[in-house]
């Protein structure tokens, strides 16, 4: 059954905290919204709730991790990768510090809360840092994993986390590796590379693309750091156009480090950029922002049909 | 336990030596921070040469006392307690800020005894805090110390952790702020005045000592009170001296971060009695 993706990383985080007495998790009083106060309830003498105080709770982290903890630390997505970044760059991921952090309310999600709360540029910046490893995952499953292998393996990990519930896409028990994407549908004519909710907005857009003859890849670019570089060639040599497509800014999120790959690999494949068009959001109910700033299933439709013309 | 007459001048005849060393690699380099690695000077030997468990052998023993440089600039007098102690290789100073070097001009946890990246400011009370929570869970009797810059603390993370602190009762943490009353631009007084610093602890909820930074003996009683207290961590507010030990540079904030030229360093040797 689909769940809210903070509601499972906050019951993995419980879980996990149930076999190793080695996890703690921080929060910076938004334990309520994030879900870390799942873990907090179970285990309150591992539990830091460290006010508003992001860069304090990163630092804190940093210094925990040097003693063999494995510390978690949550807020909202935008404010983690903003004033959590001075200490995510200058001790976590310069001293390569076991210190995992969740991103809580990434994109859109808090919808009506408005631009302020809206995290659009967080794959940007965190995929940037030397050492750090970027997962975003697009169902409950998917979360559960990514959590689970990122305290169970050495060093930074960024997972980019929703406020929202998104459906099902993997069967329980599916195997997922760090550095690999997913073909989620099979297609011929064109692939569009996704991550998130936009998976989903993908697969969509791909069944109505069917009905009008064309055929969709549709790729869940889990791990966008290390990215997948192989499936990246192979679906632009074999389906030749690329649609990126992300709850994001076009620059420097999974869009960017597609187009990375591409221009690397020389793949000469037409590629269109789904995501925000550099600009600031607003408040609004969240089908509503993202049909408005074109990060739905007909912002994919557009962004297919723009790059057929292209081929 | 007051240092004893012998052991005391030890440590004096060590500071000595720490600061001919510190300025001559920084003169070597042409590049790094004399003022605030004087400053420091004792505050670091005391507690490097005298006071912390530590062991070069053992570099990762869970037991171990912890420091964090939170004003990573003051590096070269770091680096020098660490030679001393066996962490590094004698001679390394040499090598200081050059390429491929173990010595950068910040420290970084690469560097064997360094436990924490340091340069950005205001994030070692964090970081040292999160250690001292860490050993406390994990049952260990070690100590942790941060030492802070007082201009640092224009830092708004600094306070945050100043807040958060106490709330986790670290009495196995212990902060030194190194009060020389300068930073790059000029007095902490122009560029951004702090007032009743001690207060500014104190109210929040720590224990305040403040010493003689330069005093042995004085930061000896200090760290002693700081180890006798229970339940809240300590912050010893160590006045001192930027530049100390060089008449030239002593209160001045153009020896911030200043490459040392060939006459001045020849007159810092002479007034600390090294080899030019």
């Amino acid at each position: 059954m689909a769940k809210a993706i903070r509601e499972v990383y906050g019951t993995v985080l419980k879980e996990l905290g149930e076999t190793n007495r080695d996890i703690v998790v921080l929060d910076a009083d938004l334990s309520g919204s994030t879900k870390s106060a799942i873990f907090g309830k179970a285990f309150p003498e591992r539990f830091f709730n460290m006010g508003i105080a992001e860069s304090n709770m990163v630092a804190t982290a940093a210094g925990l991790s040097t003693t063999g903890k494995i510390p978690f630390v949550n807020t909202f997505t935008v404010f983690l990768t903003t004033l959590g970044l001075i200490a995510a760059r200058g001790q976590v991921c310069y001293g390569n510090l076991n210190v995992k952090f969740g991103g809580a309310y990434c994109g859109m999600s808090d919808a009506l809360d408005g631009a302020s709360h809206h995290a659009l540029e967080d794959i940007a910046v965190m995929r940037t840092l030397p050492n750090m490893r970027v997962i975003v995952p697009a169902d409950a499953t998917a979360t559960y994993w990514a959590t689970r292998y990122a305290a169970e393996h050495w060093g930074p990990f960024y997972l980019r986390l929703s406020r929202d519930v998104y459906p099902d896409l993997y069967a329980e028990g599916t195997k997922f590796e760090l550095g690999k994407g997913a073909i989620v549908r099979e297609g011929t004519d064109v692939t569009v590379i996704a991550c998130g909710l936009l998976v989903h907005k993908a697969i969509e857009a791909a069944e109505r693309m069917a009905e009008k003859g064309v055929s969709v890849r549709v790729v869940d670019m889990y791990s966008v750091k290390p990215i997948d570089k192989e499936l990246i060639l192979r679906c632009a040599r074999e389906t030749g156009a690329i649609v990126t497509a992300e709850e994001h800014t076009i620059y420097g999120g999974l869009g960017g480090a597609v187009a990375e790959v591409l221009a690397w690999g020389g793949a000469g494949a037409p590629t269109e950029f789904v995501g925000l068009q550099d600009t600031f959001t607003e408040s609004g109910k969240y089908a509503d922002l993202l049909h408005k700033y074109g990060v739905d299933a007909d912002g994919v439709v557009a962004g297919i049909e723009k790059v057929l013309q292209r081929k | 336990m007051p240092l004893t007459a012998k052991r005391e001048q030890e440590l004096t005849e060590l500071c000595r030596r720490f600061r001919i060393d510190a300025l001559t690699a920084i003169h070597g380099a042409q590049s790094g921070h004399p003022g605030g690695s004087l400053s420091v000077c004792e505050i670091l030997t005391l507690l490097y040469q005298e006071r912390m468990h530590i062991c070069a052998d053992k570099p990762d023993d869970p037991d171990r006392d912890r420091l964090v440089l939170s004003k990573g600039h003051a590096a070269p007098m770091l680096y020098v307690n660490l030679i001393e102690k066996g962490f590094l290789p004698k001679g390394s100073m040499a090598t200081l800020r050059c390429v491929d070097s173990l010595l950068q001009g910040h420290p970084c946890n690469h560097t064997p005894g360094v436990e924490m990246p340091a340069g950005p400011l205001g994030l070692g009370l964090s970081a040292a805090q999160g250690m001292a929570i860490g050993l406390k869970l994990s049952g260990s009797k070690a100590r942790v110390y941060a030492v802070l810059g007082d201009g640092e603390m224009d830092e708004g993370c600094i306070w945050e952790a100043v807040m958060s602190a106490p709330k986790f009762q670290l009495d196995n943490l212990c902060a030194v702020v190194d009060l020389n009353g300068v930073q790059l631009d000029g007095t902490t007084d122009e560029i951004m005045p702090m007032r009743d610093v001690a207060g500014k602890w104190h109210s929040s909820g720590w224990n305040v000592i403040e010493c003689d930074g330069h005093d042995l003996q004085e930061l000896t009683a200090a760290f002693d009170a700081a180890e006798r207290n229970a339940g809240a961590p300590t912050v010893i507010i160590a006045h001192t001296v930027k530049g100390k030990g060089v008449s030239f540079m002593e209160g001045k904030a153009a020896w911030h971060g200043k490459a040392i030229d060939d006459e001045s360093f020849a007159q810092a040797m002479k007034e600390l009695g090294g080899a030019e």
